[in-house]
């Protein structure tokens, strides 16, 4: 009797190729690969063709030629006489700036209402439902737009804020006043922040053009240095812990660790903020934010945060009643309950789709044309596009550069799954 | 002792005590659910104060609501008649005025039952697909509807989409006469092979023979003339139609233990899902024309359509392949054991337990696709929500209106969405076969 196993006997023949589940799967596969080879020469060869009846090149050269344009929102020192290469790195900070201060407010918002939604109070838990369900079933663009219409079309002008003698006099209030203290104004032109200032600065240094502020490089050391120092204490408690059963107290060596070093810095290099001021027909002074940030940063993070606090609810609720009554047997109070037995456990199920959200709010940071925000898009993908004419450039460069930010988010996604992954068989 | 025993045993019960007032209701309700500690005591307050905030914020505005005017300024005017100074009011008379352009954009006026039909015969189509008490043959209609709307909303010749018809013919045809000769999978080759070369060579001319036989046709709209949540639907539903069955087979290929059919899929799935949806939208408006033979130029919308319809297949395909992944293996040995071939398999044993599993997934990433197409103005098309305000907007007469306009798309797209949501959770309900 033969066994299905068995080499059957007999010459090979050319319809084995299709009907031998041997040979099949290598027929498709060379099938797929010749066509597909196929459509990608067809596509090379039409894009040459296309670049020589254009009597185009394809080269990147324009990158270091003259910009020629202005960019409002600026991380590096930036004119319209830099190249179009520093343009593009200008509008990738001011993607990854926005994704950035994004993905911290989305998250925060999205586990309080996440957790609110999750509450035993009726009303706000029905408050949180209506706001998620508006939120996820009407498109991130209408937030967008609408924040950014109202901030540009309902704000005072400046000299709204203006206090002329005979208003003094007369003891009139102006039409709009500063908000916080005397400490932000928010115009029809944009929001303007104190700005943090040092009398007694360390000086900056320039590396590859960009400058690093060394007072900001040196109070960011003093701060890791303090953290450093702190995890050391709090493993030595542990450890006593370990030995004795008995916790050493820790809290004011963590205080005074952490924060005196920082704040002993900002006070001998005279640390002061810098308000913003009505001087002529402008606010001058301070930290000016356009409208276009301020919109697109509400809008994102309230529109992430809807989808947020959906993964958050349903991480808590995967997670089985008898965990956390299994820890209250074992006589763990509510909330080490919460910090050793419940959150380990629902941040795994939490973090793979929160890293995605991350992911999605970093590609839609690219609406940020609706505005007229100068992000990787707006520069390279936009007027150094209808400058320069090289729109196979400039658009594959585009996609390359979100792919990487793309990939790296996601292989840090892929890194974390692993490290918490349960281990199975 | 007999006699204090008894003298201690009730016989009969007291009848129960009505609970306290504090206990039962209303009152109890409230107490449990709004103020059960301090904390709670403080948010059911937080929250009322906001509620609050919001309603008397925006109720005069709703109240004051005016619907027949013929500019904002008139608006303004009849608000303050009515109401007093310094009242506000909603301007509905601008949507009164301009609903017909966030619905169908610059489609001719007269033609408006076209789009309409057509959108009807939709919800026809879709029946047989999304409900199970409708009679199995209405999926035939289901078939043709494609086809169908197409003629409706473009116009022109009947035949054009008759012949188009005759090409899936062909392709039965040839099958079904090749299928007992030489097997199914040259027998479709052939047949997918002999549609594509009628389609290539045969379609146009025999459409337009046709045609001058025996004249046939409506008038024709041009892609151009498309707008509002025309286009919007327009390109969500045939995206959603197309994306699922490319976005199975991506799945499948991912799962594929073929190397390279296995990479082409994760390279494709990849790209798609990591560069923003602007940027492929920009590749059909702008790039197409170097990927394509020298002076091709077809349809913008189309372009958008297909662009539009990877990067949700990219994106289902990811959701199916979880549904696959949380397969336990059992399924696929039975499967074998029972002597299945690979599509046997995947037809009756794998897909449709992995799709049950992927449904709220699926459904996401479709309310995902339809609020997308918002995008399609980036590269100049009417959507309702950008390129149709900003053209309300820029009319004298409704300049500085914004409120009603955003509150008008937002809601028809609110609409849509949370029914789509609605509809998965009924189907899962439906489909739900454990007994947890």
């Amino acid at each position: 009797m033969a066994l299905a196993s068995d080499t059957p006997k007999g010459s090979f023949r050319l319809s084995m190729l299709i009907y031998d589940t041997r040979f099949r799967s290598i027929t498709i596969q060379v099938v797929v690969l010749v066509l597909f080879l196929l459509a990608l020469s067809w596509l090379l060869n039409n894009t040459v063709e296309n670049l020589a009846a254009k009597g185009r090149t394809f080269d990147y050269g324009f990158l270091w030629q003259r910009a020629g344009y202005d960019i409002g929102q600026q991380l590096i020192p930036y004119t319209n006489d830099s190249s179009h290469g520093r343009a593009l790195v200008v509008g990738l900070l001011n993607t990854l700036v926005l994704a950035f201060f994004g993905c911290i407010f989305a998250t925060v918002v999205g586990v309080v209402v996440g957790v609110l939604r999750l509450s035993q109070n009726w009303l706000i838990g029905r408050l949180m439902t209506v706001y998620v369900e508006v939120f996820r079933n009407i498109p991130l663009l209408l937030w967008i737009l609408l924040s950014y219409v109202i901030f540009s079309e309902t704000m005072p002008s400046p000299r709204d804020f203006r206090v002329t003698d005979e208003m003094a006099a007369a003891g009139e209030e102006p039409l709009a006043q500063m908000m916080l203290f005397d400490s932000v104004a928010i115009t029809n032109r944009g929001v303007d922040l104190p700005a943090p200032l040092l009398t007694r600065p360390l000086g900056t240094v320039e590396i590859l053009g960009v400058p690093f502020n060394l007072s900001a490089v040196v109070f960011l050391l003093i701060v890791g240095a303090g953290l450093y120092v702190n995890s050391k204490i709090l493993g030595r408690a542990r450890k006593v812990q370990e030995q004795t059963g008995v916790r050493p107290k820790t809290l004011w060596q963590s205080l005074v660790v952490l924060f005196l070093p920082a704040l002993a810095f900002l006070v001998a290099s005279g640390f002061h903020l810098e308000y913003p001021e009505l001087k002529g027909f402008n606010f001058v002074g301070g930290i000016p934010v356009a409208h276009s940030f301020t919109a697109l940063l509400i809008a994102l993070t309230l529109y992430t945060a809807a989808f947020i606090a959906e993964i958050v609810r349903a991480g808590i609720l995967a997670i089985s009643h008898g965990q956390s009554e299994a820890a209250f047997a074992l006589g763990l109070r509510p909330n080490r309950t919460m910090n050793l037995i419940v959150l380990p456990q629902a941040l795994r199920v939490i973090i793979p789709p929160l890293i995605s959200q991350y992911l999605n709010l970093t590609k839609n940071t690219s609406l940020g044309i609706a505005v007229s925000y100068l992000d990787l898009r707006g520069t390279l993908g936009g007027i150094t596009l209808n400058q320069t004419g090289r729109e196979l450039e400039c658009m594959l460069l585009m996609m390359l550069i979100y792919l990487t930010i793309s990939l790296i988010i996601s292989s840090a996604m892929n890194f974390y799954n692993g490290s918490v992954k349960l281990k199975e068989r | 002792m007999s006699v204090l025993a008894k003298s201690f045993v009730r016989n009969d019960m007291l009848p129960p005590v009505v609970p306290p007032s504090t206990a039962a209701g209303p009152v109890r309700w409230v107490r449990e659910n709004l103020f059960s500690g301090p904390l709670n005591t403080v948010l059911t307050i937080l929250g009322a104060l906001i509620i609050y905030w919001f309603v008397s914020a925006s109720l005069p505005w709703w109240l004051n609501s005016v619907w027949n005017a013929n500019s904002l300024g008139e608006c303004r005017d009849i608000v303050t008649a009515a109401a007093g100074e310094g009242a506000t009011g909603a301007c509905w008379a601008m949507v009164r005025e301009r609903w017909h352009q966030f619905l169908f954009g610059f489609y001719p006026q007269d033609l408006y039952w076209r789009p309409t039909l057509a959108f009807a015969l939709l919800f026809v189509a879709l029946a047989p697909i999304l409900f199970s008490g409708v009679p199995r043959k209405a999926i035939w209609f289901s078939i043709l509807y494609p086809l169908l709307a197409f003629w409706l909303l473009w116009g022109g010749s009947i035949w054009t989409p008759i012949v188009v018809l005759v090409g899936f013919v062909v392709l039965g045809a040839v099958y079904s006469a090749a299928s007992t000769r030489v097997g199914v999978p040259v027998a479709a080759g052939a047949g997918v092979l002999a549609a594509v070369l009628f389609w290539l060579f045969l379609d146009a001319p025999l459409a337009d023979a046709l045609q001058r036989a025996i004249p046939l046709s409506i008038r024709q709209v041009t892609s151009d003339q498309f707008g509002g949540f025309l286009l919007a639907i327009t390109i969500g539903v045939t995206a959603i139609a197309f994306s699922l069955p490319i976005g199975i087979l991506l799945a499948l290929g991912r799962q594929s233990d073929m190397v390279i059919v296995k990479s082409l899929s994760v390279g494709f799935i990849e790209f798609i899902r990591g560069v923003p949806l602007i940027t492929l939208l920009f590749t059909a408006s702008l790039l197409l024309q170097y990927f394509l033979p020298p002076n091709t130029s077809f349809d913008l919308i189309l372009r958008v359509i297909i662009l539009v319809t990877f990067f949700a297949a990219a994106y289902i395909a990811e959701v199916i392949r979880g549904g696959l992944a949380a397969l336990p293996r059992g399924q696929y040995e039975a499967a074998d054991a029972l002597g299945l071939d690979y599509w046997q398999a995947q037809r009756q044993i794998i897909l449709p337990q992995a799709l049950k599993i992927a449904i709220p997934g699926i459904v996401s990433t479709f309310i995902g696709l339809f609020k997308d197409t918002t995008l399609v103005s980036f590269v100049g098309l009417a959507d309702p929500l950008r390129g149709i305000t900003i053209i309300v907007r820029a009319d004298i007469n409704w300049k500085g209106i914004y409120w009603e306009p955003y509150i008008f798309v937002g809601a028809i797209f609110f609409l849509f969405c949370f029914g789509m949501s609605r509809y998965s959770m009924y189907l899962e309900g439906k489909l739900k076969t454990d007994h947890r």
